[in-house]
């Protein structure tokens, strides 16, 4: 007879050494559902969770095994987990996790946290986590019966879920506006409308692989959207950064020159910062790459400018299948604020999206494709000019047709006369 | 969903009508923010750091919010999370978020709120900090509590690496920030740090040939291999696959799609320790972490092997970088050979990259620190 069956508590002699020290421990938290909680399916899944774990850290193994649960009329969402060692730890034998998607920003109130507590301690372990790695809540133990259950309860008061598998997945966006004064753009608002214009591929996963969109209000990129998004969305601005000198004056006067000179002047990566002889500083704003150092160091003192908009990167990813890759520049400035800016970013995803699902290779990203293809494939795919902010440097291999190397560079010519002219237009 | 066989259900009760799915996506997080937030959403003009886990920003219209932030266990059960709620009730003003590294934001609109609400903090065994140039929370991920793949566990590394760097939690003290990950295996869920902690693992995968044939899709499994050592056989007159274990570098890509392609070693797969990933554009554009010490022991409940060398890194970082120097912001100005000296790791062959693009790594220059 088990110890489950027996309705005895798993010895755990090792996870109780986690019980000890300073940081929050989250056995003696599974513990108190074990010993505290009224419903006595909570306590049993608790117990088996424990004693499951218990025989991972003792054998050095994991033991779930996925396999295909979803809710009515969706096909991802969920992360099934079934036993391979269910017999031994019956009660937590179902313990599958569903990913929610969190409002935009990862704001709540207390109220809509005590709802979703309430409804998840109903039907499922009682463990939650705010948030998983790719941005979902997890709500970490449950039957397949009960997801179903769960879900109808929190979709009812405005919760969705979240994606798994080969779709477009749960978005991530950084406090931004809400709060910080180097957001250069309405993370919310981008966030929102980006992918809950795909609510389907969440939902009904049928693409090659995982597409992630990421925004960060600025290039401090807390998000990691370069290195982790297919698309990421970075705030920045075009015109100068602001400066307001008499609080650079003073951060000189409290700090020193010499630790201006070495924290913030010489920091610059394109050398555009000048300390004069005044206390006051010059910014080559011509050569200013936004990348925000100066900006974070004394934010009293310098700000983004007023033309504000978001930059595109498409392809990161980690390390599986090729290797780690960064996203890298297709749009290097739009604006957005109107309606029709945010339908063109929502188009530009849409048509990424149209590519990936039909030219990528079953399991392969945004970046891998790319990798293989090569940029200008797919930027023809998508319908996105050329630029050379898009690039390091230029080709430093000579294996290359060039066959059509007028008609490119007339392109060239007529596209900055439009340009040129736009610009008069506007002015 | 119960699953009726076909011509069954005539026989049976009617069947319950199923609920469909109201298709709303992401919520609207404006419902939730505080405010303050909400008054001067895109009006923030500056911030102070006025003690390491407290945050205070000013908007042009005079107006203030205060932050405080708190780490916690992540895997919070419905008790912690009421816990958590209640503070924010009694000593907040009810509005909360959490950060990309889970921890738990509180905003209030008087500074008259932040010390007794640290002290709420505090009294109920949370850790007040995580902000500026502290070592944040690790990055976490599921491990065997709940993956399906994981080669460790993530929230016992995570917790016996915190209790160890709780001071550097606490204290802003680091040059800059330092944000360590974890992750359960090779697909590096935890994602880039500037401390990395991952498994690796040293053996080819052991295969179930018995299993291969019901549980995996041949070709799948095939394609999936970065270094295409996988191919089919058959085995004692099954359709089954082989490795050419000359090729195979380990990586696991073959086990999530192919379980009998058991890759996780309770004795080899150990732990490798990464340096430098940063996300940010700020000063150097955004980096990739770069692998520094490997063949650590997967040493569960407390790992103190790794943490040793986590301690290693991050000492020899807080003695040695001058401020605002992220970890590769350090390591490109003193230069890796100077690195290995003082943090006294040893460099073998495994640190000279040969995956694609690898030349690019090597050093093709005169430049050499001496």
């Amino acid at each position: 007879m088990t110890d489950s069956e027996s309705g005895k508590k798993h010895d755990t002699p090792m996870l109780d050494h986690l019980e000890t020290g300073p940081w929050p421990s989250f056995v003696s938290g599974i513990k108190r559902l074990r010993d505290d909680h009224p419903s006595d399916r909570v306590n049993g899944m608790a117990n088996d969770l424990l004693g499951q774990l218990e025989h991972s850290y003792k054998t050095r193994k994991g033991y779930w095994k996925g396999g295909t649960v979803s809710v009515y009329g969706y096909g991802g969402g969920i992360i099934p987990r079934f036993s391979e060692v269910g017999d031994m730890f019956p009660e937590s034998r179902e313990f599958h996790t569903l990913r929610v998607q969190p409002p935009a920003g990862n704001h709540y109130s207390t109220d809509v946290l005590r709802t979703l507590a309430d409804s998840w301690e109903k039907h499922g372990s009682g463990l939650v986590t705010f948030h998983g790695q790719t941005g979902n809540i997890m709500f970490i133990g449950s039957t397949t019966e009960n997801t179903q259950h769960f879900f109808d309860e929190i979709n009812d008061y405005g919760f969705d879920l979240g994606g798994a598998g080969p779709c477009v997945r749960t978005a991530m966006s950084c406090v931004g506006s809400a709060r910080c004064e180097m957001s250069c753009t309405n993370e919310h608002r981008v966030h929102r409308e980006l992918v809950n214009n795909f609510v389907d591929d969440i939902h009904r996963p049928a693409l090659p692989y995982k597409f992630k969109f990421k925004v960060s209000g600025c290039p401090n990129d807390c998000m990691n959207s370069i290195e982790r998004a297919d698309f990421a969305v970075i705030g920045t601005w075009r015109d100068d950064m602001k400066v307001d000198q008499e609080a650079f004056k003073d951060y000189v006067d409290r700090k020193g020159r010499q630790h201006v000179i070495d924290n913030i002047i010489t920091r610059c990566p394109t050398k555009a910062l000048a300390l004069k002889d005044d206390d006051s500083i010059e910014v080559d704003n011509r050569n200013c790459v936004r990348c925000m150092h100066c900006l974070n160091v004394v934010p009293t003192a310098f700000s983004p400018g007023d033309d504000k908009g978001v930059s595109i990167l498409i392809g990161g990813k980690r390390t599986l299948k090729i290797g780690d890759l960064f996203g890298t520049v297709i749009v290097p400035f739009m604006k957005l604020e109107t309606d029709e800016d945010f339908e063109r970013i929502t188009e530009i995803a849409e048509e990424t999206i149209d590519f990936f699902a039909e030219n990528a290779l079953e399991h392969e990203r945004t970046g891998e494709m790319i990798e293989r293809i090569g940029l200008v494939n797919f930027l023809e795919g998508i319908g996105v000019e050329v630029d050379p902010a898009m690039i390091d440097h230029p080709r430093e291999s000579s294996y290359v047709r060039m066959d059509e190397w007028d008609a490119e560079a007339a392109k060239w010519f007529e596209r900055k006369e439009q340009d040129k002219d736009a610009a008069a237009g506007g002015a | 969903m119960a699953t009726t066989p076909a011509g069954k259900s005539a026989s049976k009760p009617a069947k319950k009508q199923m609920r469909p799915a109201i298709e709303s996506g992401c919520p609207d997080g404006m419902q939730y923010v505080h405010p303050v937030m909400l008054r001067n959403f895109g009006q923030w003009e500056s911030h102070t750091h006025p003690q390491p886990g407290v945050l205070c920003h000013t908007a042009a219209s005079g107006e203030s919010i205060w932050t405080v932030r708190a780490g916690t266990q992540r895997i919070l059960d419905v008790y912690t999370l009421r816990k958590l709620c209640d503070i924010g009730d009694e000593y907040g003003d009810g509005h909360v978020r959490f950060t990309i590294r889970s921890n738990i934001e509180y905003m209030v609109d008087a500074e008259a709120k932040v010390q007794p609400l640290i002290k709420a903090l505090t009294d109920a065994g949370f850790i007040v900090g995580g902000t500026q140039n502290t070592v944040a929370m690790i990055s976490h991920t599921q491990g065997w509590l709940h993956c399906d793949i994981p080669g460790t566990d993530a929230s016992g590394i995570v917790k016996s690496m915190m209790d160890e760097l709780i001071h550097e939690f606490t204290h802003a003290e680091m040059p800059n920030r330092v944000h360590i990950t974890t992750s359960c295996c090779q697909i590096n869920c935890g994602g880039q740090g500037d401390i990395a902690i991952n498994i690796q693992h040293t053996k080819p995968p052991k295969i179930n040939h018995d299993l291969v044939a019901n549980v995996c899709e041949r070709p799948s499994v095939v394609a999936r291999c970065p270094v295409a050592a996988i191919r089919p056989a058959m085995v004692n007159g099954k359709p089954s696959l082989e490795v050419d274990e000359k090729k195979c570098i380990c990586c696991g890509a073959c086990y999530p799609p192919c379980p009998p392609m058991q890759i996780n070693d309770p004795e080899h797969s150990k732990l490798a320790v990464w340096v430098g990933g940063n996300h940010s554009n700020a000063r150097s554009k955004p980096s990739f972490q770069k692998l520094v010490a490997a063949g650590i022991p997967n040493n569960p409940p407390r790992w103190p092997e790794a943490t040793a060398v986590v301690k290693k890194i991050l000492y020899a970082y807080k003695e040695d970088a001058r401020d605002w120097e992220r970890i590769n912001d350090w390591i490109d100005r003193i230069g890796w050979p100077r690195f290995f000296e003082i943090t006294e790791l040893p460099f073998t062959k495994f640190h000279i990259d040969n995956w694609r693009g690898a030349r690019k790594s090597l050093n093709s220059s005169s430049h050499i620190r001496f």
